[in-house]
């Protein structure tokens, strides 16, 4: 990717708290029009970029440019950017109204500029009759727009948000994923949104990046991440439940695990490994086949069940493969009971194979 | 036509006797007069009297006459209620060369009071915001040294400050007094209003900042709106300390034309000449203390809520 249709780069970005380092060496860059989630478990970094990128916290080293701009040294303000914040921080004397128009009243934008955006963004979250109202008259949801009407009225290119729905309950959370992903939708900005939930990082993204210890583990589209991970970590944080991994050897084209052989047939390889390479095989859950679909599968084998979790539009099931826990996913109408022997079947090609030492896949 | 079942329930829940038939239901009954009952109440009410026993001691005896005390009783109610001792405490009784009373230590006071509690509580309230919401480099030393501040006794310093104030030639005035007060109070107010700040979101000062307010935009446009039971806490810290302070007052001030109430009590009180007033200088020290007297009735509820100041979120 060039830098020219770049909306948001990041280029060798260095943050040390003393000893700590936050952030190392990070590059991104963040196409016009994106909508990028950055996708982690807590510590990992990806607050602390967010608030590098609105200018809350200043780097160590590195630069950041939007819009062609660098703003390594500029205000926040000054930056183009609008911020959703987790706890939605709205200033709890003002009205709505007076919250949405606090930014534009300190730039000093001229009045019927001012009503002209409000209303505007008033109708595109539909928050029109609460524009009077104080934040503590407002359930979660509400100051979750009003929130997102702060950054809408300041007609930036960019939007930030720090995990803005983990304070609202799961079903307004799904919701209001909806309605963020439709505002996407029509204003085209970019966005850059950070979250540790995976299914607002899959349903929302165009490209989700991973990160880990301040470096991101891989960036890509959501089907990258989940169909090719580039390495252990990122196959075993994405999906729910997480893929069972099973340590062995690579032998040509035959995985070899603890009294399985699993014919690799059409695995796609990124680097074929010589005979003999200690590797570790990551096989979904959803991926394993059971009943008619058994018929497509390279390899089958018998398990005993040890537990069943019927969730509903799928049942879960827990038993013993390969010595070692293993666990796959059913249709919901299948009547499966504990200790029943079930023929499975498991297409290596759709798993995920990795370096043993490296754990970078092969 | 009603229905039996619910006829039934409604029944039993009031009837003494289906209660005891159906066994326990709703709300278990409490024994208002049980032992713990008893002593809790009993406690609090012994504890109360002791405390309010000197006060009603004071009262009574300023409204009595001298003949009537001196007869001894003081528990007695007055059996003629006069008003002339605190006429005489407000307007008459001398201090050494003055014979106006208490009215010129109170106006004194007052002069003092209101500048320095000004000064006080602006500075700390914005110390407090700059040190917990604008970290700079070695704004936790700063704190701290303000801090240690706090706990060096005010003995050591007294005679110092004299001297300080002697060099800047304010030595005896109130000017000089007043910015005693406003450094002595300045340690607990920042740390008053440092920690009121720090239990204040830090997302909703990134969200002003992003909004393009900056150092005094965001305290007086999102910070001071929220503050409203800090400052309430901080006046009252202030009001009580600057208006009971004895020892800066007599130790700073050179003449008694410009001595604070309290200095003026003391030496109304203590003074030799003549018969002992009790009655005048129960009076003299009521009016005394009827300043933060006032300011804690005023602003009770909202000294409470900036206690527990932690509550208060938006």
């Amino acid at each position: 990717m060039t830098v020219e249709n770049a909306s948001v780069s990041i280029k060798n970005l260095d943050l040390s708290f003393g000893a700590v380092k936050v952030l190392q060496n990070l590059n991104l860059d963040i196409v016009d029009g994106e909508f990028l989630v950055l996708l982690g478990s807590s510590g990992c970094g990806k607050s602390t970029l967010l608030n590098v990128i609105a200018g809350l916290l200043e780097p160590t080293d590195g630069q950041i440019w939007i819009k062609g701009k660098n703003v390594t040294w500029a205000e926040p303000s000054e930056r183009g950017i609008g911020m959703v914040f987790q706890s939605y921080a709205l200033y709890p004397q003002m009205t709505v109204e007076g919250n949405l128009t606090f930014g534009l009243r300190n730039a000093r934008v001229p009045k019927d500029e001012i009503k002209r955006r409000v209303a505007r963004a008033a109708e595109i979250l539909q928050i029109e009759p609460l524009l009077k109202r104080k934040p503590g008259a407002l359930s979660g949801g509400q100051r979750q727009r009003v929130a997102i009407g702060r950054a809408l009225v300041r007609d930036v290119d960019v939007f930030l948000f720090d995990e803005p729905l983990s304070n609202l309950d799961a079903k307004l959370r799904a919701d209001l994923r909806v309605e963020l992903k439709l505002l996407h939708n029509n204003l085209e900005n970019t966005m850059i949104y950070v979250t540790h939930d995976q299914v607002e990082a899959m349903t929302l993204a165009d490209r989700i990046a991973i990160m880990k210890g301040g470096k991101i583990m891989q960036l890509g589209t959501p089907a990258e991440i989940y169909g090719t991970p580039q390495n252990k970590y990122v196959a075993d944080f994405i999906g729910s439940p997480s893929m069972t991994f099973y340590d062995g050897t690579v032998d040509g084209t035959v995985m070899k695990i603890e009294g399985h052989d699993l014919p690799l047939g059409a695995y796609q390889f990124t680097n074929r490994p010589g005979p003999g390479t200690p590797a570790t095989i990551g096989i979904r859950p959803e991926h394993v086949m059971t009943g008619d679909n058994l018929r497509s599968a390279p390899y089958q084998t018998d398990i005993t069940v040890d537990l069943v979790e019927p969730m509903g539009s799928d049942t879960l099931i827990y038993c013993h493969l390969a010595g070692q826990p293993f666990r796959f996913r059913m249709d919901g109408s299948a009547v499966v009971r504990k200790g029943e022997r079930i023929t499975i079947g498991i297409d290596p090609a759709r798993a995920s194979i990795f370096d043993k030492d490296t754990e970078e896949r092969l | 036509m009603a229905d039996i079942g619910i006829l039934a329930a409604t029944k039993s829940a009031e009837h003494p006797v289906y209660r005891m038939i159906d066994g326990p239901r709703g709300a278990k009954p409490k024994n208002r007069f049980s032992r713990a009952n008893i002593i809790v109440y009993g406690t609090l009410f012994v504890v109360a009297l002791y405390y309010a026993l000197p006060l009603y001691v004071m009262i009574v005896t300023s409204l009595k006459g001298l003949p009537e005390i001196r007869v001894g009783n003081i528990f007695a109610p007055p059996l003629e209620v006069t008003f002339q001792p605190w006429v005489k405490a407000w307007q008459e009784a001398c201090t050494g060369i003055n014979c106006d009373g208490l009215s010129r230590g109170f106006w004194n006071s007052v002069r003092i009071l209101i500048p320095s509690l000004i000064l006080s509580v602006a500075i700390a309230s914005i110390n407090g915001y700059a040190l917990s919401m604008w970290k700079f480099r070695g704004s936790e030393v700063f704190f701290t040294i303000l801090m240690i501040g706090a706990f060096i006794p005010y003995q050591v310093m007294l005679y110092p400050i004299v001297i300080l104030l002697r060099e800047a030639g304010l030595y005896g005035s109130l000017t000089g007094l007043v910015l005693v007060h406003v450094a002595f109070g300045m340690p607990i107010n920042t740390l008053l209003f440092r920690n009121y700040f720090a239990s204040i979101p830090e997302e909703l000062f990134k969200a002003a900042r992003v909004d393009g307010a900056g150092f005094w935009a965001i305290f007086f446009r999102i910070m001071l709106p929220m503050s409203l039971p800090i400052f309430v806490v901080a006046v009252i810290i202030q009001v009580t300390g600057i208006w009971n302070d004895f020892l800066f007052g007599v130790t700073y001030i050179s003449s008694p034309d410009r001595y604070p109430m309290t200095v003026q009590l003391n030496n109304i009180v203590n003074s030799v000449q003549g018969v002992k007033e009790y009655n005048v200088n129960m009076a003299a020290t009521l009016l005394t203390g009827l300043v933060p007297l006032v300011i804690y009735f005023a602003s009770g509820k909202l000294f409470v809520r900036g206690i527990a100041a932690g509550a208060v979120k938006g």
